[in-house]
């Protein structure tokens, strides 16, 4: 086996799902994932097939059911929320809640893991928002209020503000749902080049599996019955992308890398 | 590089200004007409004229005054509380139902007293026992609101079941009130017309510890309330104790709102309404700003609420409870009308 201390992100025989008074509900069991740094993931699979409890359980919102989650060697258990905001920063779908804060306000609040007891910013915090602004292109809108903000800018904010929170893994949940094609793509290299040029680990679900396809290093697929992770090239050229709809409608295409519509003969 | 953080050094000198020269002329104002020269002789220990003058800036008008301050910034800043903490721009001190729990509190402490027993009749008349009594009701109510707040998410929700509250303790007050004799029915209604005066300096000196002990509390809670403004799940993988921030939150407005409900009635709109105008002079979401900021604006809009409350030159007092919302509510429709957007 490998040495562990190489993985950024290690599960162990790791069951979710959700635990209620009288039911257990599974939603995927034996997780074995072993991820390294600096890596693009896409995390593939159908609507409702459980990927947002997965990041759910990896960021430790929800608990596990069974099994462990290791951050950098460290059990999840064991890290407090401190902890965890300085090595896991998170872009979310939900919709920010109503208020005045600029673009600014908005990137620097990636700081406070880091800032004093009344939040203040020091130099080091600002010369890291102002690196976090120009990876992300939008020094520019440094002063527009986030409620002027088009979709596909206020994504790239919030990917900022994960920036200027200067941790190994960024989670993002679906950040491309609302954009069009052209933010789509843009929001999809600006990843792959912080995963590349800044060793950041990068874990994505989403549905755009043609761009995942290209530009991912790893691919985790979610199935009703299976969880498959591993590098996108292995997993292409070992047809196990077809598990992944478990339809009569498409298949995927090894030659072209993509999912067709099956002919009905 | 960018420096996009702005200095509100000016906007707060001007601030304090204004609500020092209003608290000279609320001072200066009043039934009896006193020249403004003789009112700082008597700050002065000077030689006044007059030596009821005298006693009447030092132990009224000047007590009254601070407790405007008082008053004013307590109650604005628990309403930026709530809305950063509701993430809701309707939420206030009043609308959760933490003025109706008080309200509650005095209710049954007046109205109720002959229930109670004779123990608890000789505080009923007090302003002592109104305080406590004020400060249990709101604190019971309020947690009962935020109980419900976490088994329901949905914002809205939360905001109809404080207003059930509100109306729910609003019936339990019209019961007691049925079974009350005429004397203890206008105690309360008096103390519900909310009132400044009256109050002495012990009073005063107890308003202002609960007062900064509440701001004490608000202070460490600056940084965990701005990342409230991105929602709890964001607030949280920052690394903030959501749930030790909503409980300091919850303490520092109940304890706000009770005691100052508790001494001088519950003061409708001023809670709901300086968070929205301050935040409209200054365009910031940084409660590090906001705080001392509406802090400022409160003590200053309260003072000329009672200013105008005191009909300068006549021996009429109208109750500040309708002042504040006579002047607050057209301010606000105004505001709506022609910024189209209040953010909070």
């Amino acid at each position: 086996m490998k040495d562990t201390k190489q993985h950024i992100i290690k599960t162990t025989n790791l069951n979710i799902g959700y635990a209620h008074k009288k039911a257990i509900k599974t939603i995927a069991s034996n997780l074995n994932i072993e991820l390294e740094k600096g890596k693009l993931v896409c995390l593939l699979g159908k609507n409702g097939i459980g990927k947002s409890t997965l990041l759910r359980t990896l960021t430790k919102v929800q608990p596990a059911l069974e099994g462990e989650v290791y951050i950098n060697n460290e059990n999840l258990n064991q890290l407090n929320n401190l902890d965890l905001s300085k090595s896991l920063s998170l872009v979310l779908t939900e919709r920010l809640p109503e208020s005045n804060l600029s673009v600014f306000e908005l990137v620097a609040l990636g700081r406070q893991p880091y800032t004093n007891w009344v939040g203040n910013l020091s130099e080091k915090d600002l010369t890291i928002i102002d690196e976090a602004l120009s990876q992300t292109n939008i020094e520019h809108l440094v002063n527009a209020r986030y409620y002027e903000l088009s979709d596909g800018q206020l994504q790239k904010v919030l990917i900022a503000r994960a920036l200027a929170q200067n941790t190994d893994i960024i989670i993002l949940d679906e950040p491309t749902a609302h954009l069009d094609i052209h933010h789509t793509i843009e929001t999809f290299t600006l990843l792959k080049k912080l995963a590349k040029e800044f060793n950041k680990t990068i874990i994505v679900s989403t549905h755009e599996i043609n761009l995942a396809l290209q530009l991912s290093d790893e691919l985790w697929l979610m199935t009703a019955s299976n969880f498959i992770a591993g590098k996108t090239e292995n997993l292409i050229e070992n047809d196990q992308l077809n598990q992944l709809f478990d339809s009569d409608l498409i298949q995927f295409n090894k030659t072209l890398k993509q999912f067709t519509i099956k002919n009905s003969q | 590089m960018v420096k996009p953080i702005k200095s509100y050094r000016n906007t707060f000198v001007i601030l304090f200004v204004t609500l020092v020269v209003f608290t000279f002329i609320n001072i200066s104002l009043g039934s009896i007409y006193i020249p403004l020269k003789q009112i700082f002789l008597s700050f002065l220990d000077g030689q006044v004229d007059k030596e009821s003058w005298k006693s009447i800036v030092l132990n009224y008008r000047l007590p009254k005054a601070i407790t405007a301050i008082i008053v004013g910034s307590g109650l604005s800043i628990s309403g930026l509380l709530m809305q950063t903490l509701f993430r809701n721009p309707l939420a206030g001190p009043f609308v959760l139902g933490i003025s109706s729990g008080a309200s509650l509190g005095v209710a049954i402490l007046i109205l109720g007293a002959s229930f109670l027993g004779a123990n608890i009749t000789a505080y009923a008349f007090t302003n002592w026992g109104q305080a406590i009594a004020a400060s249990i009701g709101a604190f019971l109510v309020l947690s009962a609101v935020m109980l419900a707040a976490v088994k329901v998410r949905n914002t809205m929700s939360i905001l109809i079941i404080g207003l059930m509250f509100g109306s729910l303790t609003a019936a339990v007050i019209s019961v007691l009130a049925y079974f009350s004799s005429a004397n203890q029915l206008q105690q309360y209604l008096f103390w519900s017309f909310g009132s400044l005066g009256n109050l002495s300096w012990k009073e005063i000196i107890a308003l202002s510890i609960t007062f900064f002990i509440g701001i004490a509390l608000v202070i460490f809670i600056i940084k965990p309330l701005n990342s409230l403004l991105l929602g709890e799940n964001y607030a949280k993988s920052l690394g903030v104790n959501v749930r030790r921030t909503r409980n300091l939150t919850l303490i520092s407005t109940s304890l706000l709102t009770g005691v100052i409900t508790a001494f001088s009635g519950p003061i409708a709109f001023i809670g709901l309404a300086v968070p929205h105008l301050t935040k409209l002079l200054f365009s910031t979401s940084n409660h590090k700003i906001l705080l001392p900021a509406v802090a400022i604006s409160g003590s200053i809009i309260m003072l000329i609420c009672d200013s105008i409350a005191q009909l300068p030159n006549s021996e009429y007092t109208l109750p500040i409870n309708a002042i504040t919302s006579l002047f607050g509510a057209p301010i606000i429709i105004w505001l709506l009308v022609r910024k189209r957007k209040i953010n909070y």
